[in-house]
This record gives C-alpha cells, sequence and structure tokens, in this order.
C-alpha cells in the first residue's frame, strides 16, 4: 500500500538484545537520571512567602473605579453586562439626586452592581466595554469562600476606596501597576 | 553445677537485655518516622519539588504531625469484617518487622558499669535461619488483614502479597546458601568477624549480594514489587479497609522492615559494624574499646542509611511489575542465577581447598 504522506516511518520490531534484557543497565541509567535530579533547580516556590510576579497584563478581580473628587464613574449604561460573554454582571440603574453631586460623578448611577465570580471566565471584555473608565481588572484573584452566595461581589466589595477620604488605601488598591507604568 | 547455672535467674543480665531491647525499639521506630519524612523529602526532590517543609525547621516534625493525625482518626472496623483477625493484623505485622532486630549485631561490646554488655539482643548461633523464620512470619500480617477485611480488593492484595513472598523467599534462601558455604556459621556476630579479618562478603559474593537485594525489596512490599498495595489498580491492597492507627500501623511496619532488612544486607554482605579501611583491635587501644564499639555502630548506621536511601532512590525511579513479569522473574530468573551462584560457590571452594 502506498504511503498518504513522505513522513511515514516503519516501525523498528528487532527482539531486543541480550545487555536490554538485563534490564539492570536501564535501571541504572534511570537512577542516574533521578539522582540529578535532586540537585536540579525546583520548579516550584514556597508560595505564601513567595510570590510569582503576575504579567502585567494578568486579569484579576473587578475594580469599580472613581474619578481623582472621589465620585463613582459608572453610570449604569449596561455595555459590560452585554459584553459579558459568561453573563456574570448585573445592575441597576437610579437617578442622582442634586444632594448626591459628590457621590456620583453623572446623572445617572449603578445603585446595586453585581459580579458573580463563578461566573465571570475574568475575559477582561467588561473593561474593554466600558466608555467611562469605571470598570477595570485588578492584580488579585478572588479568594475561595464556604458558600457561593460569598461569590456574588455587590458594590462594597467592587468599589475602589474613596481616594478623598482614604488615600493610602485607594494607592494600594491602584496597585503596582500604575507604579510601573509611571516608571517607565 | 552447669544445669544449676542455667537454671539460676541473672537479674542483671535480664534488665541489660531489656534495656537493650527497649533502645533497639525506640530507636527503629524513630529512625522508621524519619524514613517517612525521607521518602517524602527524597521523592520531591527527585520530582524537582520542595517537599514537606512546614512543620518546624525543614518540615522535622512532619512525621510526628502525620502520627498524630492518624491517633486522632476515627478508627472503624467493618461490620461484615472478622475482628479479632482483623486487629490482629496490623500487629503481627509490627511485631514481626520488630522481632529480626534480636538477632543484629549493632555493635561490638561496650564496658558499662564493670559489665560487658554485647550490642546484640541475642547472639543466636542460627541467627540466620531466626531471621528467615521471622519474615516468612511477616506474610501472615499482609495475609490476616487481606482476609478478615472481607473485601475483594483486599482478599486480592493478600493472594497476590502471599504468593509474591513465598516465591521470592526461596531465591532469597538459596542466594545466602552460597554466602553460608563461605562463612560456614549461621551466626550473624560470627559472619561479622569474619568480614572484619577477611574482607567484606560483597566481594566474594556480588551476584549472591544482587539477588539477595533484589529478594530483600520483594519481601518489604516496595517498588518495583509493591504489587499487594498497588494503589492504582488495588486501592491500597490489604490495607484498604483500616483507619487511624491500625492503618498506621501497618505503613508503619512497611518502614520498620526497610530499616531492618537494610541492617541486614549490611551485615551480611557489607561487614556489619566493621569501619571499612580501619583495624578495630589497633584502634581500642588507643581510643578504648567503649569509643570504638560507638564508631562501629555508627558505621553501621551509615550503612544502614545508604539502603533506605537506596530502597528510596529505587521507589521513585522504576514503575512497578505486572504481576506475570514478577513471578517470571523470581521463579525463571533469580532461582536458576542463585543456584548457579551456589554451584559456581560450591566448585571453587572445593577448588581452593584441595
Amino acid at each position: 500500500m502506498a504511503s498518504l504522506t513522505n513522513r511515514a516511518k516503519v516501525l523498528e520490531q528487532k527482539p531486543m538484545s541480550f545487555m536490554e534484557r538485563l534490564y539492570l543497565p536501564a535501571i541504572f541509567k534511570g537512577m542516574a537520571i533521578t539522582f540529578s535530579h535532586m540537585f536540579k533547580k525546583k520548579a516550584t516556590i514556597n508560595y505564601p512567602e513567595e510570590k510569582r510576579p503576575f504579567s502585567p497584563v494578568f486579569r484579576g478581580l473587578h475594580v469599580l473605579n472613581r474619578d481623582e473628587e472621589g465620585r463613582e464613574n459608572c453610570t449604569a449604561c449596561g455595555l459590560c453586562a452585554v459584553a459579558c460573554p459568561a453573563e456574570a454582571i448585573t445592575m441597576e440603574a437610579a437617578e442622582r439626586k442634586t444632594s448626591e453631586e459628590h457621590l456620583y460623578r453623572e446623572e445617572k448611577y449603578a445603585a446595586k452592581y453585581e459580579i458573580n465570580m463563578l461566573r465571570c471566565i475574568f475575559c477582561g471584555l467588561c473593561e474593554e466595554a466600558c466608555p467611562k473608565d469605571a470598570i477595570y481588572m485588578s492584580e488579585t484573584f478572588a479568594p475561595s469562600n464556604f458558600t457561593r452566595k460569598g461569590f456574588i461581589y455587590a458594590k462594597d466589595e467592587l468599589l475602589i476606596p474613596n481616594p478623598v477620604t482614604d488615600k493610602e488605601k485607594y494607592e494600594i488598591a491602584k496597585g503596582l501597576r500604575e507604579a510601573q507604568l509611571k516608571n517607565k | 553445677m552447669i544445669t544449676m547455672d542455667l537454671l539460676a535467674i541473672n537479674f542483671s543480665l535480664g534488665l541489660e537485655k531489656l534495656l537493650l531491647i527497649g533502645a533497639i525499639i525506640t530507636f527503629s521506630l524513630i529512625v522508621a518516622m524519619y524514613t517517612t519524612y525521607a521518602e517524602r523529602k527524597v521523592a520531591a526532590w527527585m520530582q524537582d519539588r520542595r517537599g514537606p517543609n512546614r512543620a518546624g525547621p525543614f518540615g522535622l516534625l512532619q512525621p510526628a504531625a502525620d502520627g498524630l493525625k492518624l491517633f486522632f482518626k476515627e478508627e472503624i472496623i467493618p461490620l461484615t469484617s472478622n475482628k479479632t483477625l482483623f486487629v490482629l493484623g496490623p500487629a503481627l505485622a509490627m511485631i514481626t518487622a520488630m522481632l529480626t532486630s534480636a538477632v543484629i549485631p549493632w555493635g561490638s561490646s561496650i564496658e558499662l558499669f564493670g559489665r560487658n554488655i554485647s550490642l546484640q539482643i541475642a547472639d543466636v548461633n542460627i541467627g540466620i535461619l531466626y531471621v528467615f523464620g521471622v519474615v516468612s512470619m511477616g506474610v501472615y500480617g499482609i495475609m490476616i488483614g487481606g482476609w478478615s477485611s472481607n473485601n475483594k480488593f483486599s482478599l486480592i492484595a493478600a493472594v497476590r502479597g502471599a504468593s509474591q513472598i513465598i516465591s521470592y523467599e526461596l531465591a532469597m534462601g538459596l542466594s545466602l546458601i552460597a554466602l553460608l558455604m563461605m562463612t560456614g556459621s549461621l551466626s550473624l556476630k560470627t559472619i561479622v568477624q569474619q568480614q572484619m579479618e577477611g574482607g567484606w562478603n560483597i566481594i566474594y559474593q556480588p551476584l549472591g549480594f544482587l539477588i539477595f537485594l533484589i529478594c530483600v525489596f520483594a519481601e518489604c512490599n516496595r517498588t518495583p514489587f509493591d504489587l499487594p498495595e498497588a494503589e492504582n489498580e488495588l486501592n491500597f491492597g490489604y490495607h484498604q479497609e483500616y483507619s487511624s492507627m491500625k492503618l498506621g500501623l501497618y505503613l508503619f511496619a512497611e518502614y520498620v522492615n526497610m530499616f531492618i532488612s537494610s541492617a541486614v544486607v549490611s551485615t551480611l554482605f557489607f561487614g556489619g559494624y566493621d569501619i571499612p579501611f580501619v583495624d578495630e583491635t589497633a584502634l581500642s587501644l588507643s581510643l578504648g574499646a567503649n569509643t570504638v564499639a560507638l564508631l562501629g555502630f555508627a558505621a553501621l548506621f551509615a550503612k544502614i542509611l545508604f539502603f533506605l536511601f537506596l530502597f528510596i532512590w529505587v521507589r521513585w525511579t522504576i514503575p512497578r511489575f505486572r504481576y506475570d513479569q514478577l513471578m517470571d522473574l523470581g521463579w525463571k530468573k533469580l532461582i536458576p542465577l542463585a543456584l548457579a551462584n551456589m554451584l559456581i560457590t560450591a566448585v571453587v571452594i572445593l577448588w581452593l581447598n584441595k
């Protein structure tokens, strides 16, 4: 039968030689290999003490952004929810009252904003869809939880700390990425 | 007069032996404990990992944590099991593992409180026969455990273990006959003393050593001969139904077995407590007999540690045998080889004595 490609290889099935049938040389060779591995660089690290740096494009937990005056950026337009392929985002819009101008940047805001971290696939499409720079993905990942309910993150867990009242925590939440970008 | 002397109970000798037994059992248990640690650590290193390093410095308290965990686990005796035998199984495994240590000479002898204390519990003149007897009893631990669990996997494991140990015991015995023809004595102490004068037996019996070593691996149920416990095909085999410290005793017995077998191999083929390239009698004149005895014990311990490492090393290198390959190796390869080795040794001995 003609072979379909010219890459076909005839399998060699010679009977094993005496040295091969002894097995011991092969066993010693294997033992030499395992022994040499004892002195090789370890593939694992001491995790909680040492941490591997994330890549600069790592997509972690979501953060709802505020502007420099501490007002929420989100206008509850719903583009992120539409863009989300996993349908992990739900929100309810509300109208800003005159007394709330220091809380929300525009007339409309998200009264309820929830992300189900069990549904989320961390694709980052919400971040790309947002016209107001209101949602972006941070460098941490969702911690474990005992209940499914605990994975539904509401606004209080997603919002970044207020840069006016809580500057220190805001800087931490902004993360290393900003600092690295500034240094470059 | 002689009969009177034999019948009289020598209390100080009894106390001395009792203390020695206590010391040796404690020592073997501690070594077995840290062999489990070494096993995990070496396995990790060979797989480019780090191994246990959370409990204590370098994870040194890991064996204690493991033991404590086993003690706190719930003790389950299956409803359909034979309860007496079920409890007897692990106890027997542990007892037989310990019993062998009685005839091994752990060192020459030390002088304490004006007494000459031999570092051997019993210098039986049929030491090797005793070792064989006790080792064959070890199969009962597996058999009883597997049978009384009333579980198919355990039963298969028990049958496998029994046939494996019986098959490899033959080759083991035959490989040692060649050695015994050379030494002319069954006492382990005499064998060590002969090696101190005439060089280690490994030089004269390399093939016998190889066969004996392979059989020791099989007797200890270590990879590549761990068919009775085969995790992935028999679900841990004969100790599948065991929980808590009964399981712990089984696992521990394996490590004690490893330790004792390493001691037997070092005693028979690697000069026991002989310090290599050193004349002990000359050294004891300058350093004192006690120091030399302790150094001898250290030498034996170093040899044992090497063999323990070998056990672990082989385990993390070679995959498990298939059952027919195991039987093929035992009956068709090792036994004829051992017989040939015996024949050659006999011919050479006759030749030299002519």
